[in-house]
């Protein structure tokens, strides 16, 4: 048995012992990549004023804008229907999968272990593994966004419904209710918000990551920055990221609102 | 009538957490379960609606043994027998009526119970009920508006909607405050009277159990220890029950 002092001061210095490994590890992966530190810090402000120049938007890069915006739209749809699609069937694997609706330990094994590798593959490797079966179209940009907000969104469910449901359930599990109207009375309308909460946030983040996809697919807003990007029209890329990042705040906005309603 | 016989149960091998447990109880009786943390308690509470598989033993609720119920039996003793909980276990974010409805799912089938279809007829019934629980200004409230006495309260209201033969209460009042707790009590005792119930109520505070029992069983390290009226709890019982002395538990 260990004294509490005895015991604080070993985690004093087990945190000491590891703030040195990180700071070790630090030194000798920049003297391997031979980073040098103070020119990668001073290169920084360089890079902005670069990008304030050259992709500054011209009064010439308005013409650009209803193109844009039609592919901003598409990407946003996109991002959207992946997320919806891919809620949908996480919610339905959660409840398989989770300790206190899933159906036995075996299950919820595999539940975990698929949703584990879903989210554990980069979304890049994702849309190269899909081009080869479905080529460059929306279909494999959705199918990628898909893929990886399954990993995402199983696990985050089973965690909600684990620490939420858990009680509601047992109180109508014990009032002689059967499964089916335990899930629909009980655990759907107390984990909702929640899930909503996680619903909106994974829309933000595919709107972000669709565009990558897109420069990898030829699709949405990522293939035209691709294109002018690729033909030095530096000032319609520019105008093109200024749109991106407008939306992404619009969209991070309006579902703080919509959080705030129904938390 | 139910009648306990010789419950057992072990989480872990070796490590009884009942032992040989027997009692009766009679229609109309408050009973309270009283003994240290990690007695047992709970693991009575939720034997007796088979939350809990025990190991071994026989709970007889009007002659019918709910420990060899298939599934769809067993749904059937559920619904006869309420439970009440610490943390009130209501949908927080639905309305209290809709909360003390659920009580009925037991008697409905699926499809119905899944959609949340009532008749005219439970809801009627829930609103009388909400008046006897003093709450029917609060129908329409969410329940997570609500007090913690008030939630206890809706929790009665959605055991009592079952035409429970039984009411479990594991800790009713360990969340509340003195008043609510005796608001919630006193409730309890009133409907035990009324429908004839069979209350059980593990319970903490010792004062509460002897103002409100008509029954106490006294739980030790998974033995029953007491089993008498109320009136006969003395303080040598309560010094067994709780004694923390170990050099008379190696004996
Ligand atoms: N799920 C479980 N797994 C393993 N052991 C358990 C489990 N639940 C309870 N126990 C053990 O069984 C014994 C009885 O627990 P129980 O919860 O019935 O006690 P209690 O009398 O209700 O206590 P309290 O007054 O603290 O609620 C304890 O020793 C406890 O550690
Ligand atoms: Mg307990």
């Amino acid at each position: 048995m260990q004294s509490p002092t005895n015991f604080l001061k070993h985690k004093g210095w087990h945190q000491t012992a590891i703030i040195a490994i990180i700071g070790g590890i630090y030194v000798f992966a920049s003297w391997i990549l031979s980073f040098d530190n103070l020119a990668g810090f001073t290169a920084i402000p360089r890079a902005f004023a670069w990008l304030g120049v050259n992709f500054k938007p011209t009064s010439s890069s308005m013409e650009f804008l209803p193109k844009i915006w039609q592919k901003l739209i598409q990407t946003v749809l996109l991002a959207i229907s992946s997320t919806v699609v891919a809620s949908a069937i996480s919610i339905f694997i959660a409840l398989l999968g989770s300790k206190v609706t899933g159906i036995n330990g075996t299950v919820q094994t595999i539940v975990r272990g698929i949703a584990s590798f879903f989210r554990n593959i980069p979304l890049v490797a994702w849309s190269m593994i899909l081009l080869f079966s479905f080529k460059q179209s929306d279909f494999t940009g959705f199918l990628a966004l898909l893929l990886l907000s399954i990993g995402y969104l199983i696990r985050a469910f089973m965690e909600i419904i684990e620490d939420e449901a858990s009680e509601t359930m047992l109180a109508l599990k014990a009032t002689g209710a059967s499964y089916f109207q335990v899930i629909f009375q009980a655990v759907l309308p107390q984990i909702l918000p929640s899930i909503l909460s996680w619903i909106l946030y994974t829309i933000e983040n595919n709107v972000r990551d669709a565009t990558l996809v897109g420069i990898l697919t030829g699709t949405g807003i990522g293939f035209i920055f691709d294109v002018y990007f690729k033909s030095f029209r530096y000032d319609a890329a520019g105008m093109t990221v200024l749109a991106i990042i407008i939306v992404v705040i619009a969209l991070e906005t309006i579902s703080n609102q919509i959080r705030r309603v129904i938390l | 009538m139910l009648e306990v016989k010789n419950l057992q149960k072990s989480y872990e091998k070796d490590k009884p957490a009942l032992t040989d447990i027997s009692f009766n109880i009679k229609p109309g009786t408050f009973v309270a379960i009283i003994g240290p943390s990690g007695a047992g308690k709970t693991t009575i509470l939720r034997s007796l609606n088979q939350l809990i598989k025990d190991d071994d033993g026989q709970i007889i609720l009007d002659g019918k043994d709910i420990r060899t119920a298939n599934k769809e039996q067993l749904r059937k003793f559920r619904r006869q027998i309420g439970m009440v909980f610490q943390n009130y276990n209501l949908v927080e974010r639905l309305t209290v009526i809709e909360n003390v409805l659920h009580g009925r799912l037991g008697y409905k089938s699926t499809l119905a119970g899944v959609f949340g279809k009532y008749t005219q007829e439970e809801k009627e019934e829930a609103m009388s009920l909400l008046k006897k629980v003093g709450l029917e200004n609060f129908a329409l409230k969410r329940c997570s508006e609500l007090s913690g006495g008030q939630k206890q309260r809706v929790g009665i209201a959605r055991s009592l909607i079952q035409h429970p033969k039984v009411i479990l209460c594991d800790e009713p009042i360990a969340s509340l405050d003195p008043a609510s707790a005796q608001n919630v009590m006193e409730l309890l005792k009133r409907l035990t009277d009324e429908y004839n119930l069979i209350c059980i109520a593990n319970l903490h505070q010792i004062n509460m159990a002897k103002k409100y029992a008509d029954q106490i069983i006294g739980i030790r390290k998974g033995h029953l220890v007491f089993d008498e009226d109320a009136d006969l709890l003395s303080e040598d019982i309560l010094r067994t029950l709780y004694d923390q002395d170990i050099t008379k538990e190696l004996e």
